[in-house]
């Protein structure tokens, strides 16, 4: 079994899977039993000062579901630790006195005054706690009184915190960056220039998940009204993954350590984020819908795909697909595939001929006994009809050799590479040398 | 009753009244909100779906079963009743597994199909539960045509009629309207008066007269029907059934199985119906299982369905004959009756193994017998009498398109006409054609009279 064990700037665990700070690092006994599943570190509820904030009474989530009633997308209006700042501080410090192998970080968020943090830093660090990270995400409620996401919006202000903490405090920095911001590189950026140890991402997208078309309002809904809240799980990984990869391959911050968030559910969405440059990766709802057992499968399958590929630390996989993350404009375009249909595996649904048919290409065919095939002479093969089939690996994308004719243009594949920068249609191509 | 499945002899209340209602309650309980949603995420929402084409109602099942998925079962009953005013009835008796389930593609892909009956159930059930009738009359047309036979395909002809604005009288030899669905369906595919309800819930559309007790070749005549109506269709059935022509059938306790099932179905107790300890049902089509499943579920000891050819060529799909196996039919093919023992009450059937060869079916010379003490006949209905003057194809009344017999003004479809699977939903599609056809003759004739 591959060696799971990580070193994150510095903080170690057992595995690369934390607990982000969220309900279910709210209180030792939720910890506790974490550990007990076997998660190798938390990230604790977010502290902030006393008086502790309340939260509404009411409904806190809302949800999108897929077929079978998956949940695909969390979205809630909950605020930082509903408890006070004595009472969790007590708390970390016996878990983390009982668990000194898991990795304990405590998240925090308190006004944007050097005071504020002066004060909150020495507490936190007298927990035996292993680092902290800055919560500049939470788009809800908090960023309406100034915290959360509204300094995370503001590099300047991230910077400015991040050097205040690293200036009052010993314990490693995390920088917990919001999605909801236009080019994420600029707070990570900030974080860096404050000299936060690593940056993790990302916290909750603002959403609403639905509207209540009796009472005309969104859910979930406090007495009649609605405020928008933060979405997470399944649906927002694609976001953060992209995020987390803009980073990596920042020339400003490559090499910043990244703690990736966002929908993990699977020992596969942990290993992409890993594989985008991650240090480790985070998980909310994924514990919160299926319970803590979850990690198990994570273990377990992250550990056996490594045996598997011949990687033998966490460190090996972090950052492999990032060379491969470029731009639209480098791509070449030399590159030629086909769409093929295995009619063996094909169970005539006929999805991939409407999709086609309707809305893209009129690339295949469909014969009076629902025989359907691709027409060489249309496919751009834009992958549409692989994405709609409802049976995996029946149709695929396959290639075409350097020198095969492409029947759509009735050219043959040229071998070399060949990107926008130099397309003869591009205004602004520069000309290859002669 | 001290009776019991080993009491001899052809006797009432061989089992518990718990035993009974469990027996003749529904056999495939309806599908709740819950299990409808989880059933329908799994459909795939095909292109041109094969489920659509292997209807012969042509129902639109990937738009109801996403109305269901989204929420809206009453959208989704319309979507059904458009097609098919009796999918109620469908959902219950189709054999889905050679129809539409049999054409779904998860057939294909994993050997399990999207569940369309159950569906289609929970989406009829849903807008039948409601008080008001979904269809509205088109201004009345002062036309007035004549349906005679209340099975599905008169229903549906007649629903349809009505709604085109048209006014329609449906005549039935019967004392209740609704065909096999109230005489022959097997009573566990629709239990609790469903067939009464079912029709009394379209007669809602309005415009519908329904004379009971009156007979074509007896009150009725084809010839004064003409006369009197705009137009006439014929939904008879198959009234009568084919003789066995094997010594001893006089015996007693031969029968009918469509009487049996018949008198099953009116009963209301079915503690009162007699069943033999052994029966022999001799036959292979849906009739012969139904005969077979109900005596066993009457609680006889030993029941033998025996058809004369190979199990591939029997009339009940090879889902009706697992059920009949899963309830203790034991099923012998490949041999015919010879003849039927008995002294006064039957004993026994002897019956010779048969081979198919070039001049069809005959029988070798070895021969065996199967004791029994009630027998019932299930080798096919037929068309009772051709009503005057139309003619044949076959033994059933010869059409053209949608339903056109040889006489002018005279459709026909279901069960006497030909062409079709002798099914309730092919009932109702040609019904329902005939319908349109009538409807586009008369109003067409009209159009040109007024030019
Ligand atoms: C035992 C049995 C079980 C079956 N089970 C199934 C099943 O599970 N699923 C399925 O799809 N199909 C089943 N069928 C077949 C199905 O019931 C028929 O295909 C369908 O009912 C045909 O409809 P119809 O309207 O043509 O005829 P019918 O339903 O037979 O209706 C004909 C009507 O016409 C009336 N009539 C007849 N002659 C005259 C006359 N001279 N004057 C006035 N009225 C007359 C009759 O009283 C009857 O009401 C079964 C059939 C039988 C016999
Ligand atoms: C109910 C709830 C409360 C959360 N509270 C916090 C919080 O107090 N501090 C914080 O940094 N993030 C908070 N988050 C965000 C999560 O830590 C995480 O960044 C986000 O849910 C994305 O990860 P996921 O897709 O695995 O859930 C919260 C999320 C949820 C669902
Ligand atoms: S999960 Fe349900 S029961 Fe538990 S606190 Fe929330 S609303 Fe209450």
């Amino acid at each position: 079994m591959a060696n799971l064990a990580t070193d994150f700037v510095g903080i170690k665990s057992p595995n690369p899977f934390w607990l982000a700070s969220a309900p279910p690092t709210d209180k030792e006994y939720n910890v506790r039993r974490a550990f007990e599943a076997g998660w190798g570190g938390v990230v604790w509820k977010t502290l902030g000062l006393d008086p502790h904030i309340v939260n509404v009474n009411g409904p806190r989530y809302g949800a999108v579901w897929g077929a079978d009633r998956r949940l695909l997308g969390l979205n809630n209006i909950e605020l930082i630790t509903d408890r006070p700042l004595d009472v969790n501080l007590r708390e970390i410090k016996a878990v983390k006195r009982d668990y000194p192998d898991r990795a304990m970080v405590v998240s925090l968020m308190v006004p944007c005054e050097e005071d504020a943090w002066k004060t909150i830093l020495p507490l936190v660090e007298d927990t035996g706690a292993d680092g902290i990270e800055l919560n500049f995400g939470c788009p809800h409620g908090m960023s309406e009184r100034g915290m959360g996401s509204a300094v995370g919006q503001v590099p300047e202000y991230i910077e400015m915190v991040a050097r205040w903490c690293k200036q009052h405090t010993r314990m490693p920095v995390i920088v917990k960056l919001t999605p909801n911001i236009t080019d994420i590189r600029y707070p990570a950026r900030a974080a860096k220039a404050g000299g936060a140890d690593a940056v993790s991402l990302i916290n909750t997208v603002s959403s609403i998940t639905s509207v209540n078309l009796d009472t005309m309002s969104p859910e979930p809904m406090i007495d009649g009204k609605g405020s928008h809240g933060g979405y997470c799980g399944p649906a927002v990984k694609p976001i953060a993954l992209n995020m987390v990869a803009e980073i990596a391959r920042d020339a400003e911050t490559a090499g910043l350590p990244i703690s990736g968030i966002g929908g993990v559910t699977t020992w596969r969405d942990a290993a992409e984020f890993l594989a985008l440059g991650a240090g480790n990766v985070q998980v909310c709802t994924a514990a919160m819908t299926y319970g803590f057992k979850v990690v198990q499968e994570m273990i377990s399958g992250l550990s056996e795909w490594m045996d598997e590929k011949g990687y033998t630390s966490v460190a090996e996989v972090s950052g492999r697909a990032v060379p491969n993350v470029t731009d639209w404009q480098y791509l070449n375009l030399n590159y030629v595939a086909k769409a093929r249909i295995d009619q063996d595996s094909c169970i005539k649904c006929g999805r991939c001929f409407a999709a086609c048919e309707d809305t893209s290409h009129q690339a295949i065919s469909m014969s009076p006994d629902r025989v359907f095939e691709v027409i060489d002479e249309e496919c751009v093969a834009c992958n549409l009809c692989v994405n709609v089939c409802p049976v995996e690996g029946c149709i695929t994308m396959e290639p075409l050799a350097a020198g095969e004719i492409d029947k759509r243009t009735g050219r043959p594949v040229d071998p070399n590479y060949a990107n926008w920068t130099t397309h003869p249609n591009n205004p602004g191509a520069v000309k290859a040398a002669e | 009753m001290s009776n019991t499945p080993l009491t001899p002899g052809v006797v009432a209340g061989r089992l518990s009244p718990e035993e009974y209602d469990r027996n003749f309650g529904d056999a495939y309980p309806p599908l709740d909100e819950h299990e409808a949603l989880v059933a329908a995420d799994r459909c795939y929402f095909c292109h041109d779906a094969p489920c659509i084409a292997a209807c012969p109602t042509e129902i639109d099942i990937p738009l109801f079963i996403r109305q269901i998925q989204t929420g809206m079962p009453q959208a989704a009953g319309r979507t059904i009743f458009d097609q098919n005013i009796l999918g109620g009835m469908c959902a219950r008796v189709c054999p889905t597994e050679t129809l539409c389930e049999g054409a779904c593609v998860r057939e294909a892909a994993e050997g399990k199909p999207v569940k369309i009956g159950q569906l289609q159930r929970f989406a009829t059930d849903t807008v039948m539960a409601k008080d008001a009738h979904p269809f509205r009359r088109a201004p009345a047309t002062g036309r007035v045509i004549a349906v005679v036979g209340a099975g599905p395909a008169g229903l549906a002809c007649a629903h349809r009629l009505a709604m085109h604005g048209h006014d329609v009288v449906v005549m039935d030899g019967r004392d209740k309207p609704g065909g096999l669905n109230e005489y022959g369906i097997a009573t566990y595919k629709t239990p609790g008066g469903f067939a009464q309800a079912e029709v009394e819930w379209l007669l809602r559309i309005g415009g519908i007269t329904v004379k009971t007790g009156v007979r074509l070749g007896r009150e009725l005549a084809l010839a004064e029907l003409r006369e009197d109506h705009d137009a006439v269709f014929l939904g008879i059935g198959l009234a009568g059934v084919n003789a066995l022509r094997a010594e001893g059938e006089a015996h007693d306790h031969v029968h009918d199985a469509v009487d049996f099932i018949a008198d099953l179905r009116q009963a209301t107790d079915k503690r009162r119906i007699a069943v033999g300890r052994r029966v022999v049902v001799i036959g292979g089509g849906m009739t012969a299982v139904d005969a077979a499943v109900q005596a066993k579920l009457l609680g006889a000891e030993h029941v033998t369905m025996v058809y004369r050819r190979t199990r591939e060529r029997m009339g009940a799909s090879a889902h009706e004959q697992l059920h009949a196996v899963s309830k203790g039919v034991q099923i012998i093919t490949g041999a015919a009756p010879v003849r039927i023992l008995g002294d006064g009450a039957v004993t026994g059937v002897e019956f010779a193994y048969t081979a198919e060869g070039k001049q069809g079916l005959t029988t070798a010379g070895e021969s065996f017998v199967v004791p029994a003490d009630q027998v019932f006949k299930a080798i096919g209905q037929k068309l009772e009498a051709a009503p005057g003057g139309l003619d044949l194809d076959g033994a059933k009344i010869a059409v053209t398109g949608p339903g056109r017999t040889s006489l002018a003004g005279v459709w026909a479809g279901g069960d006497c006409a030909i062409g079709g699977d002798d099914l309730t939903v092919t009932a109702v599609k040609e019904g329902r054609d005939a319908a349109e056809d009538i409807h586009a003759t008369l109003m067409g004739a009209a159009t040109v009279a007024a030019q």
